[in-house]
């Protein structure tokens, strides 16, 4: 429970209200999300748990405003977010650029933009591997790249989607670790999604359940209220999940 | 500010290290050595064969290679040849380049536009199946027996095909760099710069190394047809000497140095845009 913080802002860092997104059109058209409301405060770290197809990563690319083709809103607490980062499920790295590169690019027009890329790849732990092309690197080494990027960027929000995923469990963990450290240090607000049970309750300070599409809230979770910290939040979450998972069969 | 003393764990520390990179890029090297060799050798035994064949035939129209050998050496001793590949080239330069950037420019804008697409769909095979022929003379009768004339008849030739190459590598652009480029907000040039071309580069590859194949053949009908200057002019003047000799030793001369362009210039500079890859 290492990223839980004692303190919490209230102020809203952003609110979504999505009332309708589909895919496709007309008869053959997929509803995959229908009233999704929920806001997340400034210093939370907000982890989204759900079923596959539940319109997790949906719900971030429309936050991001890489889909803009749905109904609703996303308000932000400031007009815009000045700087958002987005760690994909993929590390999506430029395979023609080095590491350091293309920790850099987002940081284009800064004159410090390589000492910063620099510092933030020691930072993940990549000192000596500034130079490697991602094609050289590991899996593990692209998702720390990845991770770098997002907060050399100086996010004030940042999004995650599923970013440990395809890692073996010791790989995983260690990358666990090492975000905890750095949202610790930078305290961005995150929302990080994952179909991981142990991961949510691990990281978050608090957990949307997500029911099976069309998505909405099945479920909003503060860990740090008593009968769902500690050793409990595993459990709790999962029968929260169950939970979620039988009131959408039931309907 | 270290957050591990030991940063990456035995599983993490890649396949791959500096070395190997390393390794890989000497090997590389010596791959292209090795294939420069047997391009020479196939050469020497397309020359043996050509020698044979003129030895059989012993006919004044059918000059062996060293004949031709010699009259290279006179043509390049009096200054002819020197000028009139050089004139040549600097045509097939101008029309290269003036069909790549605007065939790139066409290619680019269609691929990422399905309206633009839609729409000049029809002009573009309406070009590629017009005849570099009927352009060429249409060129000439629009603008006169000029420079100008020529190198916008071999660029117009080309251009379509460019287009139609760069159309399709921009439509086989990857949109979840898109989408990265967008969250961190690159802008166009950086997002072209960075993101676009390393993408379309073996589009550029292609185009380019097909547009060269192509673009000197067209320059010399050009020459040929209007000009007075050029290996193509030269071409012509022997034709109405029957002289083979002379019409060899300027075809292989000039071979000759779009060959070395390809193996010096092409061949690097793909392999140069292609490094990340090894």
């Amino acid at each position: 429970m290492a990223a839980r913080g004692k303190q919490m802002a209230s102020v809203s860092a952003f609110s979504v209200n999505i009332l309708r997104k589909a895919y496709g059109s007309g008869e053959g058209s997929r509803l995959a999300i229908a009233g999704l409301s929920f806001d997340v405060r400034e210093g939370e770290l907000v982890c989204v748990l759900g079923p596959s197809g539940a319109g997790k990563t949906t719900t971030l690319n429309i936050i991001a405003g890489l889909d803009s083709n749905f109904e609703g809103k996303v308000a932000f607490r400031d007009a815009r977010p000045q700087r958002l980062s987005y760690v994909f499920q993929d590390p999506r790295l430029l395979p023609w650029r080095t590491l350091i590169e293309n920790v850099a690019l987002p940081l284009k027009g800064k004159a410090d933009a390589s000492a910063i890329a620099a510092t933030w790849l020691d930072r993940v732990g990549l000192s000596g591997c500034h130079q490697l092309y991602p094609g050289q690197a590991s899996v593990g080494m692209q998702r720390r790249t990845s991770l770098a990027r997002a907060f050399a960027f100086g996010p004030t929000v940042l999004l995650m989607d599923e970013p440990f995923v395809s890692l073996d469990e010791k790989a995983a963990r260690e990358l666990r670790s090492l975000f905890i450290a750095l949202w610790k240090a930078e305290r961005v607000t995150t929302l990080f999604v994952t179909h991981n049970v142990a991961e949510a309750a691990e990281l978050a300070t608090r957990v949307l359940v997500f029911s099976a599409s069309p998505a909405r809230i099945a479920a909003d979770i503060d860990i740090r209220r008593e009968e769902a910290s500690g050793d409990n939040a595993e459990l709790f979450l999962r029968s929260a999940l169950d939970a979620a998972d039988a009131s959408h069969s039931h309907s | 500010m270290a957050l591990f003393s030991s940063p990456l764990s035995s599983e993490e520390e890649g396949p791959v290290a500096k070395a190997g990179a390393h390794r890989q890029f000497n090997a590389g090297r010596l791959r292209d050595w090795g294939r420069l060799l047997v391009s020479a050798v196939s050469l020497l035994a397309f020359v043996a064969v050509w020698a044979l064949a003129a030895w059989i035939a012993q006919s004044r129209h059918f000059p062996d290679p060293l004949a031709v050998g010699e009259r290279i050496v006179a043509e390049t001793a009096s200054g002819q040849l020197p000028f009139q590949v050089g004139v040549t080239l600097e045509r097939v330069a101008a029309s290269f380049v003036l069909a790549v950037v605007i065939g790139s420019a066409i290619g680019f804008a269609m691929g990422r536009s399905s309206r633009l697409n839609l729409f000049f769909d029809s002009w573009l095979i309406l070009f590629l199946n017009l005849p570099a022929l009927i352009v060429i003379i249409l060129c000439f009768l629009w603008f006169g027996l000029n420079e100008a004339a020529a190198i916008t008849a071999v660029a117009l030739n080309k251009i379509p095909n460019v287009a139609v190459i760069i159309r399709e590598g921009t439509q086989a652009l990857s949109p979840a760099y898109d989408d990265l480029a967008s969250v961190y907000r690159f802008g166009w040039w950086t997002r072209l710069r960075q993101v676009h071309l390393p993408q379309l580069a073996p589009y550029f590859a292609a185009a380019g190394r097909s547009g060269l194949a192509i673009v000197w053949k067209i320059v010399l009908v050009v020459e040929l047809l209007g000009l007075s200057s050029g290996v193509g002019f030269q071409l012509n003047t022997f034709f109405q000497l029957f002289d083979v000799t002379g019409i060899l030793a300027y075809a292989a001369s000039f071979i000759a140095v779009i060959f070395l362009i390809e193996t010096f210039v092409m061949r690097p500079w793909q392999l140069a845009a292609n490094r990340w890859r090894q």
